[in-house]
């Protein structure tokens, strides 16, 4: 069974390509609009990785991030963060809240997917 | 002649003393005389016993006149000189005693005179010192207040009481926003000399900042200032830099003596936004753009899949598309604001447009040596720049039409397009090409063989703005158009008022410094140390019970004895009844005049806060507070402060006297009037009067308030009742 992913991006134009990719790679993914949204679908999915936006309406990503943390059930699930703030103090925060690695925008979509399936074990 | 009786009493007893030594000789004689001998000398003496007591009263005349010289020469003449020294002890300007007597007095008056020559020297030169070191004073105390008046920071001084000392025009305009009633008292309620400054600022707050003070001085730090940050009423953020005023005489062990503060004050609300502006563009500029490029990049990466369905092709292309159109609004409108938000770093001063353009038609006339003209300018405008460099960019464009198109006549032209200023230099005849607008503006200007580090294009876009170059040729004309920024309708407010003050104000008094907390009672107080407000009322007519109304009030004040021609108040009223036709003739207040004008309901609150802490004083004082004591009910304001009449006050000093009208008095003190009833001329010549009166009433031992106005009631006006 292919490891399952949540896009989680309230910007439509990034989706479309990152769902098209991970397709692509052979996962199943799986996307949320707003971090409400997101959390919903982490819990009823329990996805192996989520993508995780920090500015989104309704929930931040760091709120998301902690509310998945705080879950003794989803404890196995990976988060990559994802951020258009350059700011250090970002990467700390989202650390410190338990997300597993971050990742800045723009990035180069090959360096995603390398990312994400390091952390999934190197498998699909 | 008059004779000393210490003389008359020397000469009797020198008299006694003959006489007796007489009496002694001729017992001793007697004596050895045989007793018919002695018979023999009895008859022969006794009837020329008379002779014997001749011999003696002549020889005794003899020795009174030696006496008398004696007496003369070493009694008389040291006590004349003595008295003449103690009068020369007591001269206030510079005198001799005259040679007299013996040697030994000439000596001793010469000695005398020395010594008096030596003192009158000492006291000339110390004289000397006390006028030039007062003059430094004077002018140093000048030079302050004009560095005051003009400087463009808001400053107040005040003493530990929390007292004003100093302010300038600035803090005033600054502090008006404070006030309660901005239209009428115009926050001259609250900054006068002598106010206290906790009207504006909380108690609490001052303290801790002194206390802030205090701690760092302790410390030894060097400039131990604070501040703190306050909203105003209106709900600007003003920042107050707080600096302690230390005594000069600080000695060693006494680091932390303060004698007053300085208040600095700044609004920071204008700061504060364009920073959150900036903030705010700054934020669209990284975020924005960075998730936009992501949403480019990551589309891009897809469209390199060589297998792509033209499907999603499509889609991903749309991507781009509409990300690019995204990232081309956002710095469109980041231009937009980064000439206000980004760029305005550089010190630009509000300047009225007019005179501006007056300035560089003057310059480019004298540099260029070519009449200017000034087309059209809107008088209304205030530009925001940077004249210097502005007026050197359009002289030096000047001077390069002239040198290299031979232009004869040149033309200024101001005008206001949107938020912006639109200053036009115009000539008649040739047009140049784009190269050559290029060149000039990127070139460093020159004049004559100086050459300025600063280009046209500088100098534009230090001011955010724009330059070009346009032709109209129907009018066979071109011109370069400058677009300059206006500064905002609040700092036009601030620069139109700053102009408008044109004499130098009484804005400081640092006697003040010595005056503490006034702990006795106002009646016990020296009417030289109090705080007047001397004011005068116009009314409709005499009789306030039969409807009579105030359509004018005007009030100065007078603080530490001294009149603050700036802090006034003036204003019209509604009386909302006809002004009667008769009344006019003395005022001249016209229905026009006062139509529209606030009514004593809301000028009379005004005018209390304005008087608040002072005792009052008018010219037949009874009139006017009997039209205020009439309107305590239905406005709520009573004036429960003492009030001081000059007319009764006047009766006082010079009881004699017919007169005791305003005029009449005004004509004795030699003042001049203006704006007879007006109520501002009548209160200011009133508050004249009443300087005067102060030291003629202290002559007559009339000193307090309560002594003033016990004076006052027991004059003959006093019975009189209005």
């Amino acid at each position: 069974m292919s490891k399952k992913i949540l896009v989680a991006d309230d910007e439509p134009n990034i989706v479309i390509s990152l769902e098209y990719l991970l397709k692509r790679e052979g996962y199943t993914v799986l996307v949320a609009r707003d971090g409400q949204q997101a959390l919903e679908t982490i819990t009823l999915e329990k996805p192996d990785l989520v993508l995780l936006d920090v500015m989104m309406p309704l929930k931040t990503g760091f709120e998301v991030c902690q509310a998945v943390r705080a879950n003794e059930d989803l404890q196995a699930t990976k988060i990559l963060m994802l951020t258009a703030k350059g700011r250090d103090t970002d990467v700390a925060k989202g650390t410190a809240l338990g997300a597993d690695d971050y990742i800045t925008k723009p990035f180069s979509t090959r360096e995603l997917a390398e990312k994400v399936a390091r952390m999934l074990g190197g498998l699909p | 002649m008059r004779v000393d009786r210490r003389l008359l009493l020397v000469m009797a007893m020198a008299g006694l003393a003959m006489a007796g030594w007489l009496g002694v000789t001729a017992a001793l004689l007697w004596f050895t005389l045989e007793p018919a001998q002695r018979e023999i000398v009895g008859a022969l003496i006794g009837p020329r016993m008379a002779l014997l007591a001749l011999s003696w009263a002549a020889a005794l005349a003899l020795v009174a006149a030696g006496l008398r010289t004696l007496w003369r020469t070493y009694v008389r003449v040291p006590a004349r000189l003595l008295e003449e020294t103690r009068v020369l002890l007591a001269a206030t300007s510079a005198q001799q005693l005259g040679p007299r007597g013996s040697a030994e007095m000439r000596a001793l008056s010469a000695a005398i005179n020395a010594l008096a020559a030596q003192r009158d020297h000492l006291r000339e030169d110390m004289a000397h010192q006390v006028t030039q070191a007062s003059h430094r004073v004077q002018q140093e105390k000048n030079r302050l207040s004009a560095l005051m008046a003009e400087l463009t920071q808001s400053v107040v001084v005040c003493n530990l009481d929390g007292r004003i000392l100093l302010y300038n025009n600035r803090a005033r305009l600054q502090l008006r926003e404070f006030s309660q009633m901005p239209d009428l008292a115009a926050g001259a309620e609250l900054i006068g000399i002598g106010r206290s400054i906790y009207a504006v600022f909380d108690r609490q707050m001052v303290a801790h900042a002194l206390e802030n003070i205090h701690r760092r001085l302790v410390r030894g730090a060097a400039s131990p200032s604070t501040q703190f940050v306050t909203t105003t009423p209106t709900g600007q953020l003003l920042r107050v830099q707080v600096a302690p005023v230390r005594p000069g005489e600080t000695d060693a062990g006494n680091v932390d003596a303060v004698s007053g503060f300085v208040l600095m004050l700044d609004n920071v609300m204008r700061n504060f936004e364009q920073e959150s502006l900036r903030d705010r563009l700054l934020h669209g500029l990284t975020e924005g753009s960075r998730s936009s490029l992501a949403s480019m990049q990551a589309a891009l990466d897809m469209l390199g899949y060589a297998d792509l369905e033209p499907e999603m092709r499509e889609r991903f292309m749309g991507v781009l598309h509409e990300e690019l159109t995204a990232m081309s609004a956002r710095i469109t409108d980041l231009v937009q604001h980064s000439t206000q938000g980004l760029k305005t770093r550089w010190p630009l001063e509000e300047m009225l447009g007019a005179d501006l353009v007056t300035a560089a038609q003057r310059q480019i006339e004298k540099d260029c040596q070519r009449s200017v003209t000034v087309d059209s300018v809107d008088e209304t405008l205030w530009l925001k720049v940077e004249s210097f460099t502005l007026l050197q960019a359009l002289t030096y464009l000047s001077s390069r039409l002239v040198d290299e198109f031979e232009v004869k006549f040149l033309r200024l032209r101001l005008q206001a397009v949107g938020p912006r200023a639109q200053l036009d230099l115009i000539w008649t005849g040739h047009a140049m090409s784009t190269e050559t607008v290029m060149t000039w503006e990127m070139d460093a200007m020159r004049f004559g063989t100086q050459s300025l580090p600063l280009t046209v294009r500088d100098v534009v876009e230090r001011h955010g703005g724009e330059m070009w170059f346009e032709r109209e040729r129907i009018r066979h004309e071109a011109f370069f158009r400058f677009l300059l920024p206006l500064a905002t309708a609040q700092e036009q407010l601030e620069a139109t008022q700053l102009l408008q003050s044109d004499s130098r104000p009484e804005y400081y008094d640092f006697d003040l410094f010595q005056v503490s907390a006034q702990g006795s009672e106002l009646d016990d107080q020296l009417l030289s140390e109090l705080s007047y407000t001397v004011f005068d009322t116009e009314t409709t007519g005499l009789d306030p019970s039969q409807g009579d109304e105030i359509i004018q009030i005007g009030a100065v004040r007078i603080v530490n004895g001294k009149l603050l021609r700036q802090e006034i108040f003036e204003q019209l009223l509604d009386p909302e009844r006809l002004i009667p036709a008769a009344s006019i003739q003395i005022h001249g207040i016209t229905q026009d005049m006062v139509s529209g004008k606030p009514g004593i309901g809301k000028v009379l609150p005004a005018f209390h806060a304005f008087a608040k802490d002072t005792v009052l004083v008018a010219h037949n004082a009874a009139f006017d507070m009997k039209f205020l004591q009439l309107k305590e009910a239905s406005t709520g304001v009573a004036f429960h402060q003492p009030v001081l009449d000059t007319l009764l006050l006047s009766a006082v000093v010079h009881p004699n006297q017919e007169s005791h009208q305003l005029e009449s008095i005004a004509e004795r003190f030699n003042i001049t009037l203006q704006g007879r009833h007006t109520a501002m001329g009548d209160a200011m010549v009133t508050a004249e009067v009443w300087l005067r009166l102060i030291p003629l009433l202290d002559a007559m031992g009339i000193q307090t308030l309560r002594q003033a106005r016990q004076a006052a009631q027991a004059t003959y006006y006093a019975r009189l009742k209005y």
